[in-house]
């Protein structure tokens, strides 16, 4: 415990731990917040969900906060659904009329890829009926549709084929938002208080009908969307405590056992010691990522199997030889050899006597070599050897490569995951080098 | 000076006491191995060595480094398995015993070390560090231990106790750490002591007093004490006899006051002549030390294995055949042709 705070103590006197303490600490809090936002199942649910769950975003579009840096604001995405009272209802029984009224603040530059309303409707045998007319804010009142509902009815602008012939030189979309006395080849956009105005005439007296307004934009959520309309903010979220467990596992795991192996090998010595090292002789000029590859294009690509395939092929690695060299020193210190001359046993001397010699050693390795095993887990997905339900960083890299995201100019979805990636790196290897400075003074600068 | 006073010496032929300890013609020869395979031959690190010891007896094995004391403390311990020959402790072979026999004499013996630092785990507190032995002994209840570590320490005057308890050996002076190395040795209750130049290593100021320290509980306890050294200048202060060993072998064993005032072998005469009391008469004296190095122990000279250093030799006898045990007077056996 106390050195526990002195190490903490120690650490506050560089500026990189603190920094590199704080961004992992940032890292943790949101690696344990997305699980409880958004528990196991239902992340899975979402990221494998297609157009019923992602109805609501448009596909390939950037985060809403990219309109910060932008002078030309880009159409945010939104919904208004009447049935969560986002839109005005009201409801005549007298003439058996339902009017629904929608009213939003357009105040972009640009147009919407598309407006699209979703219609409920419950009802015995008469279909209700529905007419929509759209009030511009300068005063224009424009007739989009009228129609009868059944229970489920989706109405898109864009294919509305009034529309299509009302406004011949432009789209159906852009033609309700264009100042129809501005220049056709340089229109301009009527800002303000748009109004939509769905009067439903019901034949039945228990006739309801809602109506959700979706409005694709360009822009949409934080994290923006990708090719299946998913919000790749699922992506970002939970790929955080999966890219930290499977560092923070693989280093611990392998840290742990080679120091152990290690340390089992030097104190046993004879054939035990031999044959240790040998199997790190064989294992360090075996091609690990090809490994990988095979075991996760023939075998299983479960990330709890890839863990365990990244530490078996870890642990002989060169750790084995350092900490070897250490042992070596410690097994001939005087207080070993107290220990077996009280009959403390094999385990015990090389649990408690041997090991916490090599903590100093250990611990830095341990944090310096988390970045390593999450790069490893983000590129075995760039790969498309990424676990097949979990979304991970890698696993959007992946997909955006495969739709040639930099391509068509879509930087948002390298670059999030790309980022963060980096980032995490970078906070573990900050810590890493304050630790083995403090662990290590002989590192120390002057 | 009451502390250098000789303690008073008994005759071993006719001591009365139990043998506690009884090493048999002990040899422990280590390996020398060729590169690839084979054996290139042996180091005769102890090469029948033959002792008893009582209970509640001090004893000094005296000799220069590289002579085989460690190596024969390390077979007392158990450490080391003799080639030949036996340790005897309570009429048990300790070669010959199992697990749970070595466990049990184990319980019996305790260790103190040259270096004090060296000899406790740097990451360990004092009371961590004591509780050890008790825990590989079995002892689970943690209130007992505690208790036990509070008398050790009290017994090795590491007083008020609170303030020793929770420091790391670097925080110890050094006297304070070869009285924690003593603690841990006197832990188990132990009936037998195996000391490795215990004050070697320390300030001489801080020697006496743990020499005094070692007298008390080796008197206290009535313990059986093997106190290994190189200095003669220390024996003194509470061994009964004296072994001194040259080459792997006992050369003289006697009790103390008739080596120390009548050395029969010519290595215990230079020994003898070679220390350094502090005493105004020792800077006017010229020390004759015996020329040459000691023998190697891989290849030992024939005959007698001091021949090449003495200045007594006898040619064609102790170049060629290696000298019995004689005793002069009863009680005092030396290895040397001049006493045939």
């Amino acid at each position: 415990m106390n050195n526990l705070k002195r190490t903490l103590r120690e650490l506050a006197r560089y500026p990189s731990a603190i920094f590199g303490l704080s961004i992992i600490g940032i890292l943790v809090i949101v690696g344990i917040l997305a699980p409880i936002l958004i528990p196991y199942e239902r992340a899975i649910e979402l990221w494998r969900g297609g157009e019923e769950i992602w109805y609501a975003n448009p596909r390939n579009v950037p985060p809403a906060w990219i309109n910060w840096f932008r002078t030309k604001k880009l159409v945010e995405t939104f919904t208004l659904d009447s049935a969560k009272g986002e839109a005005e209802k009201l409801v005549d029984s007298v003439n058996n009329q339902i009017v629904l009224t929608y009213t939003f603040e357009y105040n972009y530059d640009t147009f919407p890829q598309e407006i699209i309303f979703y219609f409920r409707a419950q009802y015995k045998q008469q279909k209700p009926f529905v007419s929509i007319v759209w009030y511009t804010p300068d005063g224009r009142q424009i007739p989009i549709d009228n129609l009868a509902l059944s229970t489920t009815t989706t109405v898109r602008f864009s294919q509305n084929e009034r529309l299509a012939r009302r406004f011949i030189d432009t789209s159906p979309v852009k033609g309700l938002f264009i100042d129809p006395t501005s220049d056709v080849k340089n229109p301009t956009i009527v800002k303000g208080t748009y109004k939509i105005v769905l009067t439903v005439t019901s034949f039945e007296p228990e006739t309801n009908v809602d109506a959700e307004l979706v409005v694709h934009g360009q822009v949409a959520g934080w994290a923006g969307t990708d090719h299946r309309r998913r919000d790749l903010g699922v992506a970002i979220l939970w790929g955080t405590p999966v890219a930290l467990l499977f560092g923070l596992m693989a280093a611990l795991g392998t840290s742990v056992l080679t120091m152990i192996i290690s340390a089992v090998g030097t104190w046993y010595g004879g054939w035990v010691d031999e044959l240790i090292q040998r199997i790190t002789g064989v294992n360090l000029v075996l091609p690990f990522l090809p490994i990988l590859i095979m075991v996760g294009t023939f075998y299983s690509r479960s990330i709890w199997i890839i863990l365990s395939v990244t530490i078996a092929l870890s642990i002989f690695g060169s750790g084995i030889v350092t900490y070897r060299s250490v042992f070596l020193q410690v097994k001939e210190s005087p207080y070993i050899e107290a220990a077996r001359s009280y009959g403390a046993s094999n385990a015990r001397i090389i649990l408690m006597y041997m090991v916490p010699r090599v903590i100093p050693l250990l611990i830095p390795g341990l944090v310096t070599s988390v970045p390593g095993y999450v790069f490893l887990e983000a590129s075995l997905a760039v790969l498309g050897l990424g676990d097949p339900v979990l979304p991970t960083w890698g696993k959007i890299i992946n997909d955006a490569q495969t739709n040639g995201a930099l391509y068509e100019g879509l930087y948002y979805w390298v670059l999030e995951p790309a980022v963060l990636l980096m980032i995490t790196g970078l906070a573990f290897a900050m810590l890493g080098f304050s630790l083995d400075r403090i662990f290590n003074p002989r590192l120390r600068g002057q | 000076m009451a502390e250098t006073q000789v303690v008073a010496s008994k005759s071993s032929s006719e001591d009365t006491r139990k043998v506690l300890l009884s090493i048999q013609n002990v040899r422990v020869w280590f390996e020398l191995r060729r590169f690839g395979f084979g054996i290139a031959g042996y180091v005769r690190a102890v090469d029948g060595v033959a002792f008893d010891l009582h209970e509640g007896e001090a004893i000094a094995v005296v000799g220069e480094s590289g002579c085989g004391k460690s190596s024969l403390m390390r077979t007392i311990l158990g450490l080391h398995r003799p080639r030949e020959g036996q340790v005897v402790f309570e009429d048990k072979v300790i070669s010959e015993m199992g697990r749970e026999g070595l466990k049990w004499y184990r319980m019996h013996v305790g260790y103190i070390q040259q270096d004090p630092y060296g000899a406790l785990p740097p990451f360990m507190s004092v009371q961590r560090i004591l509780e050890e032995p008790l825990i590989t002994a079995g002892v689970h209840n943690k209130k007992e231990r505690e208790e036990r570590v509070r008398k050790v320490l009290t017994e090795v005057k590491m007083t008020p106790v609170e303030d020793f308890l929770h420091k790391f050996p670097h925080m110890l002076s050094g006297g304070q750490q070869q009285r924690t190395v003593i603690a841990r040795a006197m832990i188990r209750n132990p009936r037998l002591i195996v000391a490795d130049e215990p004050v070697s290593m320390l300030d001489a100021s801080v020697r006496v007093e743990i020499l005094k320290l070692l007298r008390s509980l080796q008197a206290s306890h009535n313990l059986s004490f093997i106190y290994i050294t190189h200095d003669l200048s220390t024996v003194k202060y509470f061994s009964e006899r004296i072994f001194v060993m040259y080459a792997g072998q006992l050369v003289e064993k006697g009790p103390i006051g008739k080596i120390l005032k009548n050395p029969l072998h010519p290595y215990t005469h230079a020994l003898i002549a070679a220390t350094s009391d502090p005493d105004a008469r020792n800077a006017e004296t010229y020390k004759e030390v015996p020329p040459g190095e000691p023998p190697s122990l891989v290849k030992p000279p024939a005959g007698c294995r001091f021949h090449p250093r003495c200045s007594r030799i006898i040619k064609g006898t102790c170049d060629v055949e290696e000298p019995p045990e004689f005793q002069p007077e009863p009680g005092h056996q030396v290895k040397c042709w001049l006493y045939k």
